[in-house]
């Protein structure tokens, strides 16, 4: 084995350090260099809209479906500790509660919206809550049969439309607007959720994810804490699926399809886990990356996969980790 | 008489053969002994999972995916490349043990120790086999999708066995399903490597000080337990026909047995199948076929919920889960 003769040394940048502490807002550079990232999603994600067709608008919007439910997932796992395969069942209960709503009570989406993510995400959790006592894998089979139990039992009841669904739902006046709820969904649900993992609730939340005999120990309720992380990661996919029914004027079973569970998963893996903004920017990768492959049909579902494994096994950090890297740091080889 | 088999190759009596069936006693006759068929299918699909999984703690997701991907290639040998019927499922078991090898050998070595991206991965695998061969024309698979790729049975006919009729077949699957049964768990309480499987699966460390290769053992259980899952489909996809959503199917039939048994329970395994191809078939007569899959999932849901060890699960599992 050759010894090395050179490493490479990271060091924090200077503005990082100087960030830090109360100065932070002492000279525009550093408000720059703390708001420039920001600022570039948000811009970028409001501006993208303006330059590109009709197709790829639809397209960006259910990229906005998939950046919720990434959402969802990277919070659920990364400080929760749940790790929830069954995306699906939120999008499928939201969509289904918005759809139903309108389909016979003739409510217009902005009242079925709102109804259809509170109590669809009340729905979701009452149904995980007998759940929320298995750990690790076991939560995480469970999960991912939660929404294969739910197309089941659909189709025997041959309720809800049975596996014809509905079709002919109220749709969103305008594509402006479709895209821009989305957006700004997407955006609020981000900057909502980063700022509760650095609240107490959040320390908490971490806490129960790394040792829950501690957090119990501290006369905190584990469960309780779990219930209201689900709710809330509920939350964002029952809204995704209420959208989405409305996005296309149909519900049916392929709401609980696999897709929802595996395409977030992809995305946050290729994020980067826990890094919050990095699930949401790989579900704006992925998402028009798999409808540019659509003629290839069956294709893109191994491609995601493939790019996936690699990023599991290559890069298990993500695209995020990494950039943020790049940001904070600069690199230089040293002689040992 | 007429008998229709799903497609699915699990559950194999047909409701139209129900209704045109009167006695109580043929009736119950026939679930008894085509519930014990489902049973030992049940078990069948689940020992290669169980294996890897219940023993050295590999969750191996792309069981299902294997399954359905020997049957693929035994097709293909058979009828593409004009191979023997015994020749085509041999060289399709040995290709299935070396893709076990492989996926562990590539894709699970690096994430090891780290359960959710070790399901996550493999079930990534999983999606890609099935997925590409779903696609028509890949690798000379052209044509391969749709009802009527099916595998011969290895005996055609029936027999009646105390008024039901049942064919050779499912026989068979019973005779090698209990050999299968006894031959493994000889083989893992009486042989090194067995032991070796086990003990990687109770305390990796102290079976790492004793000398036992942590990773060479997952990669012989992923290989032992490919070829087991390819055993599997030649044996009972010939009671039906061979699709990508076989695959799904059988993944979730696997997890619902090792999980419900307990894990590396080999007698809690045989229970689970048992419980869960009877129930099946119960619910199957009594509510129709529609309800199976409702049963199924209901019936793993429940179980994980209120036992969460599983049927013969032991206190350790227990801890571990909950």
């Amino acid at each position: 084995m050759v010894a090395k003769t050179r490493r490479k040394k990271r060091l924090e940048r200077s503005i990082k350090v100087r960030c830090e502490g109360l100065y932070a807002l002492s000279s525009w550079s550093e408000i720059a260099y703390l708001m420039a990232p920001r600022v570039l999603l948000i811009l970028g994600l409001l501006v993208i809209p303006f330059y590109v067709d009709m197709y790829w608008q639809r397209v960006l919007c259910s990229a906005g479906i998939y950046a919720l439910l990434a959402l969802s997932f990277d919070f659920l796992a990364a400080y929760v500790g749940l790790v929830c395969l069954g995306g699906a069942l939120f999008i499928g209960i939201g969509g289904y509660i918005a759809g139903l709503l309108n389909h016979y009570f003739h409510l217009s989406p902005f009242v079925t919206i709102p109804i259809a993510t509170i109590v669809g995400a009340a729905i979701s959790t009452l149904v995980l809550i007998p759940c929320l006592r298995l750990r690790g894998i076991y939560f995480a089979i469970v999960s991912f049969m939660l929404p294969l139990f739910a197309v089941y039992i659909i189709i025997a009841l041959n309720v809800f439309g049975g596996t014809e669904g509905i079709s002919a739902l109220d749709t969103f006046p305008s594509i402006s607007l479709e895209l821009y709820l989305i957006l700004a969904a997407v955006l609020a649900a981000l900057f909502a959720i980063r700022r509760l993992v650095n609240e107490d609730m959040g320390i908490i939340l971490r806490g129960v994810k790394d040792n829950d005999q501690a957090v119990r120990a501290s006369g905190i309720s584990i469960t309780a804490y779990k219930i209201r992380a689900v709710f809330m990661a509920a939350l964002l996919g029952c809204f995704g699926g209420a959208y989405l029914g409305h996005l296309y004027g149909w519900l049916g079973i392929s709401l609980f399809a696999m897709d929802f569970s595996i395409l977030p998963i992809a995305a946050t893996v290729m994020g980067g886990m826990g890094s919050l903004v990095g699930p949401v920017l790989g579900a704006f990768i992925l998402t028009p990356m798999s409808e540019a492959l659509r003629g290839f049909g069956q294709l893109r579902v191994v491609l995601y996969c493939l790019i996936l494994i690699a990023f599991m096994v290559y890069k298990p950090e993500g695209i995020m980790n990494i950039l943020q890297r790049k940001y904070h740091q600069f690199e230089k080889w040293e002689e040992v | 008489m007429t008998l229709e088999y799903r497609s699915d190759g699990v559950s194999a009596i047909s409701i139209l053969h129900h209704s045109t069936l009167q006695e109580p006693d043929f009736y119950s006759m026939e679930i008894l002994i085509y519930g014990t068929v489902n049973s030992i299918i049940f078990a069948l699909i689940a020992l290669g999972f169980t294996l890897v999984y219940g023993v050295s703690r590999v969750p191996n997701f792309a069981h299902g995916s294997i399954y359905v991907l020997v049957g693929f290639l035994t097709w293909s040998f058979v009828n593409n490349s004009g191979f023997p019927y015994a020749l085509a499922v041999i060289f399709s078991l040995v290709v299935a043990a070396i893709l076990g090898f492989l996926i562990y050998r590539i894709v699970l070595i690096r994430l090891r120790g780290m359960a959710t991206s070790e399901i996550i991965a493999s079930f990534a695998v999983s999606l890609i086999i099935l997925e590409g061969l779903r696609m028509q024309g890949i690798a000379g698979f052209k044509g391969f999708i749709g009802p009527f790729y099916t595998l011969k049975p290895f005996i055609e006919g029936k027999i009646n066995l105390l008024g039901v009729f049942v064919d050779y077949q499912r026989l068979i699957i019973i005779g090698v399903g209990v050999g299968m049964v006894i031959l493994l768990s000889l083989f893992t309480h009486h042989t090194k490597t067995g032991l070796s499987l086990r003990a990687i699966a109770q305390d990796e460390q102290a079976a790492m000080m004793l000398g036992v290769n942590s990773d060479r053992m997952a990669e012989i259980a992923m290989s032992i337990g490919s070829a087991l899952a390819g055993l599997a489909a030649v044996l009972i996809l010939p009671l039906g026909s061979i699709t990508a959503e076989v695959g799904y199917r059988v993944l979730i039939y696997a997890l619902a047995v090792c999980i419900i048994g307990g894990l590396g329970s080999w007698g809690g395994a045989i229970l689970a199948a048992f419980v869960i191809g009877f129930a099946m078939k119960i619910s199957t007569a009594l509510f129709g076929a529609l309800w199976e899959s409702v049963v199924l999932v209901g019936t793993i849901i429940l179980i994980l919920l209120f036992k969460p060890s599983g049927l013969l699960g032991k206190q350790k599992e227990l801890e571990e889960r909950v």
